[in-house]
């Protein structure tokens, strides 16, 4: 439980800031019940300094052999091609960054077959060096193989930051390195910068519309997931050739335990692509039933746009999981995105908040979605579009 | 055949409300459910299990009120339920966590599949499973949407950037499930909930399963919340209202100006 000292002057913000309500005041101190989950969240918020965690019997161990900004690069395959998936260079470019503050070198880390291959497109965003590990063997990813590269160049070479994209690749690999590795991992990071030397990974947390930084003072490398499209690219080096260290791992006899039968791609369809699409069109609770996502389908083909949904809408069972948008699901960064009987918890914000346009359609005038809105469109979704619909059809 | 599921209690997320004025969530009277996920690869177990005649254990870690979802396991058809529940535990981020239930499943001892949902509707990380495949030392495959099991092999299906993949994976080995779109968790008969009133379920500490005090809860974390805070405020845009065809109206407007719509 939160440790809680005299000095309490029973001000109340920690009893208002805990996510789980286990604080409240007795007698004029504040008080943990046993719903404290020790998350931490009220020690910041004590302007007596009062509040503690237990300070645990962990050795401070020496960070400071640990330097350098990483990225773990993914490739994409559709079964005829393979290519860097963009959220490789968004990952460099936030990394970037990172390791400018940090006054440490940036490195992308690719594990493939003919790597050599994405070696110029790499170095282009302020790249410093790329760790590479390249055999046929590696052609297709595979967990054993893939966590036993990275934690072989991690033991080698002491990053202080690992970033992974927070795809079905990055988060099967990510946490089976930190688990190895004894270091912390936060999921789907929506910030990232640099505070008294730790990374500082922003995320809304406690399910809630509240935003928590997360950081892991005593361990390194401190590792981040981030989804793609919520970091820009940005080239800085443009014709610039990074640093080349290739690593010859063997892939280890367990690797052999999972094998690849076949793979299904689906049929390709640009505008089908959530975070490709340059037209989103999201819908919500107030979309009512099949018949408003029905509508919703007729009014994004009109326009030629994808479909996505809020996370109620997929709990409700009327999208699959993949349409979600949102920090568990996916972000998009579209030229316009209608949100559409959807309220706005952050959790869905800071997944499409990115876009160029945003229009919300709402009938609750004081909905959180339209904070985020250009436009904001006071009335039932369902009715609005399909009037809408039969405008545009005409 | 001896399958183990990892199983969590959780907060129902759509009935989960924000208080208007302070942004927070009221957690107060929110039923708490089987995370679904959890469920879903319950239900394949249970499926694994009238093909095969497997033992299905339910493993949790919670506050002494989550047997609710061990006894919903064992009314589902579970054979077994346990739960650790331990003040060491607490303040364990998903580092901590998969240790725990490693550490319990390698007490439990006899395991060739172990399944757990992809993750927890309330935390979202994805990163329990991968962790406790890790920490036993054996295989894992996620976000899968179908496995079944014969021999010493298991069959899944799982969802790759931009399609489905059919993998086999040799046992021991540690699945995790997404869920199908619609799906509805099953749920028992009365009957069914009163004879499972009979099947057993154990309570464990932190002694009983031998775990390493300095890798449980938050010592055995290496992630720390430096602050929580609102979202920033942002300038609210232009607003519309209206009856709906006016605002339909308006809507094509916008969406002609923004040259959405020729």
């Amino acid at each position: 439980m939160i440790q809680i000292a005299q000095s309490c002057v029973g001000c109340g913000k920690c009893v208002s800031t805990c996510p789980f309500g286990a604080l409240s005041l007795v007698n004029r101190k504040a008080v943990a019940s046993a719903a404290c989950t020790m998350c931490g969240a009220c020690v910041s918020v004590c302007p007596m300094k009062a509040l503690s965690l237990p300070t645990t019997g962990a050795a401070k161990k020496d960070l400071s052999a640990y330097k350098g900004v990483w990225a773990f690069i993914e490739i994409s395959d559709d079964g005829h091609t393979q290519k860097v998936r963009p959220v490789g260079f968004e990952l460099l470019s936030k990394g970037r960054e990172l390791a400018d503050q940090l006054g440490e070198e940036l490195c992308a880390v690719v594990i493939g077959d003919n790597v050599k291959n994405y070696y110029a497109e790499l170095s282009q965003y302020g790249t410093d060096k790329i760790y590479a590990v390249n055999a046929p063997e590696y052609h297709n990813y595979n967990t054993l193989a893939y966590a036993n590269a990275m934690i072989t160049l991690i033991k080698k070479y002491n990053p202080s930051v690992v970033l992974f994209p927070s795809t079905y690749i990055g988060r099967d690999l990510s946490p089976r390195i930190s688990s190895e590795l004894f270091v912390g991992l936060t999921a789907d990071c929506t910030g990232l910068s640099i505070k008294e030397g730790n990374l500082i990974q922003t995320r809304p947390a406690f399910g809630g519309n509240i935003m928590a930084d997360i950081k892991c003072p005593d361990y390194r490398p401190q590792m981040a997931t981030v989804r793609p499209n919520v970091f820009k690219k940005v080239v800085t080096t443009a014709g610039r050739m990074a640093q080349i260290v290739e690593s010859n791992i063997a892939i280890p006899v367990e690797a052999g335990k999972v094998r690849i039968i076949q793979t299904q791609m689906d049929p390709v369809n640009a505008n089908q692509k959530l975070d490709e699409a340059e037209v989103v069109i999201s819908g919500g609770r107030g979309m009512k039933d099949k018949e408003g996502f029905e509508l919703l389908e007729n009014f994004a083909q009109t326009l030629g746009g994808a479909v996505g949904a809020s996370r109620a809408a997929v709990d409700m069972g009327f999208k699959p999981k993949e349409k979600q948008v949102g920090q568990s699901g996916v972000t998009v960064a579209s030229k316009l995105y209608v949100a559409c009987g959807i309220s706005g918890a952050v959790q869905h914000v800071v997944g499409m908040e990115h876009s160029d346009v945003i229009i919300g359609i709402n009938k609750d005038a004081n909905a959180p979605i339209f904070n985020v809105c250009k436009y904001g469109i006071v009335g039932d979704a369902k009715q609005v579009l399909s009037k809408a619909l039969e405008q545009l059809k005409k | 055949m001896n399958i183990i599921v990892c199983i969590k209690q959780v907060p129902d997320s759509t009935q989960v409300k924000v208080d208007p004025k302070t942004g927070t969530l009221i957690r107060a009277g929110v039923p708490s459910i089987l995370n679904p996920y959890d469920h879903f690869a319950l239900e394949k177990a249970l499926d694994i299990k009238a093909k095969t005649g497997a033992k299905v254990t339910v493993l949790s870690m919670g506050p002494n009120q989550a047997i609710a979802v061990l006894r919903l396991a064992l009314a589902l058809g579970a054979d077994e339920g346990i739960l650790l529940s331990d003040r060491a535990f607490a303040g364990s981020d998903t580092w901590a966590t998969s240790y725990a239930l490693a550490t319990a499943i390698r007490k439990i001892g006899q395991y060739d599949l172990i399944l757990c949902g992809q993750m927890a509707i309330d935390g979202d990380t994805a990163q329990t499973g991968p962790g406790i495949a890790r920490h036993l030392n054996i295989p894992q495959v996620t976000f899968c949407e179908h496995v079944d099991a014969s021999g010493n092999q298991v069959m899944v299906k799982k969802l790759i950037d931009g399609g489905k993949q059919i993998l086999q994976a040799d046992m021991p080995v540690l699945v995790t499930m997404t869920m199908p779109v619609d799906y509805t968790p099953k749920y028992p008969s009365f009957m069914a909930a009163h004879k499972a009133q009979d099947k057993q379920t154990h309570t464990w500490t932190a002694a009983d399963i031998g775990a390493d005090l300095h890798k449980l809860g938050l010592e055995g974390s290496p992630t720390r919340v430096d602050r929580i805070f609102p979202p920033p405020a942002r300038q609210k845009g232009e607003m519309f209202t209206g009856s709906a065809a006016e605002l339909a109206n308006k809507l094509v407007e916008i969406l002609k100006k923004e040259s959405v719509v020729k």
